[in-house]
């Protein structure tokens, strides 16, 4: 099972609740299920925290980007037909020399299929890296965006290649950016579930409408959400859920204590361990739907 | 005219909130126009209550569209497709349009010339009245991409907003600041809502997530040369890394601007629709946004030098 943890607007406590789930299913795995296994995926690689609240050893990394393409210059006859078929722009043949622009390149390979010469060969434009290892039980990965850099899509896309390939995990949990646009999009395909964290204010309303209508309206995925710093009298997030019929599977209400713990870098269910159990049956209610969901197609 | 862009890195820190609050205290002073960067999630709308006057459709990127009736299934563009685009199906092959980056590589390999590339409506763009001033703010659809691209159109119409009207008052002096609220992270749209910008004012909170941040959106808007002022919102939320932000700043040369309290007097003038130092003008953060303001409003005047540069 894939869960992926969203939002919509940023700083409602995505991570804190994708770690928070992680350590609270890794901690009842040991005692109930010691047949989970668990992965965590930080796919906020413009902005990865996870890692600075799960006490991690990291013991792989590797580089990562897109394929460019290369001239081989013996072969190329300056016909301009890479150039004519790019659509990002990324080749230009001027006289006799090829330019490629590798910030403009989404490395499709389209000039590679259609250079009639055979010229063309691709090489790696390292855009980030991708690091791996464990947090006690929990295989942990994340991506980086090498600061400068544009495009986060194909560093989730690999990141996401790399652990989902190796098929055994029993649940995966997958911490998404904010917003609403190809980045979080690439992080809830395939997804099995999302979750989407907000909070009861007009800005958290108005983003958890837009993150509802890309998971469940757009990718036709279950959803249901967490609403963090409750309290504010704003009854707008519980009418919407109500309405639309989203199950609201906790709420944590706005706390100094909590907002001081997380600020530190320590995990909600650390500093109040009374909501592992609460997250622990937040689980087992997304596995209620998901199964129930798999059953009647 | 001049540029300021609101940043953050980390989402969630403030950067509406403190866009709505300048944009409140600038127009006090000057004519000055807004633009909403954040155009997958765009709320600075909410608490500046429009009136919308122009909508504008936004055309994005392409995506394939394949013929079924000229698809013999040979699986060609299955093959090609390096973004899992292509759906094999059982009688015709589908393209998913949200995977499509419109690369058309797909169009050139079928054999068939079944596949044509088809430009797709991303979002919309808006212009709006509102008591500090024009907004231009957009909405882009769910999943779509070139953001970068409605951005930088946003900002665009609302420079062009300025120069027309100084065209047409034959002055050359109209609205003078742009004040722009970009989104989160540090990616494509960030690097178009700091395109051009002579000032970024960076939010960010002392916590373990928002130090790391910033350290990287420092590293973004100093890489593009624009030089940045820090605002540390929530500041007495947790004094050790408050220090520490102060301390990372100073070293590097950067101005700590403003020092913001943790006060729910934030989200209660949100719920109320309005920027803070309206709704509580008298209240303690409306106090330090001003202070902040006039710190920031003296860079902008002298804006050129970059102090990370330096």
């Amino acid at each position: 099972m894939i869960i992926t943890v969203a939002s919509g607007k940023g700083g409602t406590g995505k991570t804190t609740v994708a770690t928070s789930l992680a350590l609270s299913l890794a901690a009842d795995a040991k005692q109930a299920a010691p047949h989970t296994r668990l992965t965590f995926l930080d796919c906020d690689v413009e902005e990865p925290n996870a890692a600075l609240f799960l006490r991690l050893r990291l013991d792989r990394y590797e580089e990562v980007g897109i394929l460019i393409p290369e001239i081989n210059v013996e072969r190329c006859t300056y016909c301009g037909r890479c150039a004519e078929v790019c659509v990002w722009h990324a080749l230009a043949v001027v006289g006799r020399k090829v330019l490629v622009f590798p910030e403009l390149c989404h490395g499709c390979g389209s000039c590679t299929l259609n250079c009639p010469e055979g010229a063309i060969h691709e090489v790696l434009h390292v855009m980030g890296s991708l690091e791996s290892g464990s947090a006690g039980p929990i295989t942990f990965g994340h991506g980086t965006l090498d600061v400068g850099q544009a495009m986060s899509v194909p560093i989730i896309r690999q990141l996401k290649a790399r652990h989902l390939a190796e098929a055994d995990h029993e649940l995966t949990i997958l911490d998404a950016s904010p917003g609403t646009s190809c980045p979080v999009v690439e992080t809830m395909r395939g997804a099995d579930y999302v979750l989407l964290v907000t909070e009861p204010t007009p800005f958290g309303l108005h983003d958890l409408r837009l993150a509802v209508e890309v998971a469940r309206d757009e990718l036709g995925l279950p959803v249901g959400v967490v609403v963090n710093r409750g309290g504010t009298g704003d009854p707008g997030v519980e009418e919407y859920c109500a309405r639309e019929e989203i199950p609201i599977l906790m709420r944590i209400p706005l706390e100094r204590r909590i907002a001081e713990a997380i600020s530190g870098g320590v995990p909600l269910v650390e500093a109040l361990p009374e909501y592992r159990p609460r997250f622990v049956e937040m689980y087992r209610s997304i596995e209620r739907e998901v199964a129930s969901r798999k059953e009647a197609p | 005219m001049k540029q300021l862009v609101i940043l953050s890195g980390k989402g969630g820190t403030g950067k509406t909130s403190v866009a709505a609050a300048l944009a409140h205290l600038a127009s006090a002073e000057r004519p000055i126009v807004l633009a909403d960067a954040d155009v997958d999630a765009a709320n600075l709308e909410l608490v500046l209550d429009p009136v919308r006057q122009e909508e504008h459709v936004f055309m994005g990127g392409q995506v394939a569209v394949i013929d079924p009736e000229l698809c013999q299934l040979c699986g060609r563009c299955y093959e090609v497709c390096r973004f899992e685009a292509i759906l094999p199906g059982e009688d015709t092959y589908r393209v998913d349009a949200l995977a499509c980056e419109g690369c058309a590589s797909c169009v050139y390999q079928c054999p068939e010339g079944a596949i044509h590339a088809e430009e797709q409506q991303a979002g919309l763009w808006f212009r709006s009245d509102t008591r500090f001033g024009p907004l231009f703010h957009a909405h882009l659809f769910a999943g779509q991409e070139n953001s970068g691209k409605l951005v930088t159109m946003v900002k665009q119409q609302g420079r062009l907003l300025a120069l027309d009207e100084a065209a047409s008052r034959g002055v050359d002096e109209g609205r003078d600041l742009l004040i722009v609220d970009g989104p989160p992270g540090i990616g494509c749209p960030v690097i178009s809502a700091n395109a051009g910008a002579d000032l970024a004012l960076l939010v960010t909170e002392p916590t373990v997530s928002g130090i790391h941040d910033l350290e990287r959106i420092l590293g973004t808007v100093h890489h593009f040369r624009v030089p940045a002022l820090v605002c540390i919102n929530k500041a007495d939320l947790n004094r050790t890394h408050a220090v520490s932000i102060e301390a990372y700043c100073r070293q590097h040369g950067i101005e700590v601007v403003g020092r913001l309290p943790y006060d729910d007097v934030v989200t209660r003038a949100m719920v109320q629709g309005q920027a803070v130092t309206r709704f509580d003008p008298e209240g303690a953060m409306a106090r330090a946004l001003g202070e902040m303001w006039a710190r920031v409003r003296k860079h902008l005047d002298g804006a050129g030098a970059n102090p990370m540069e330096s």
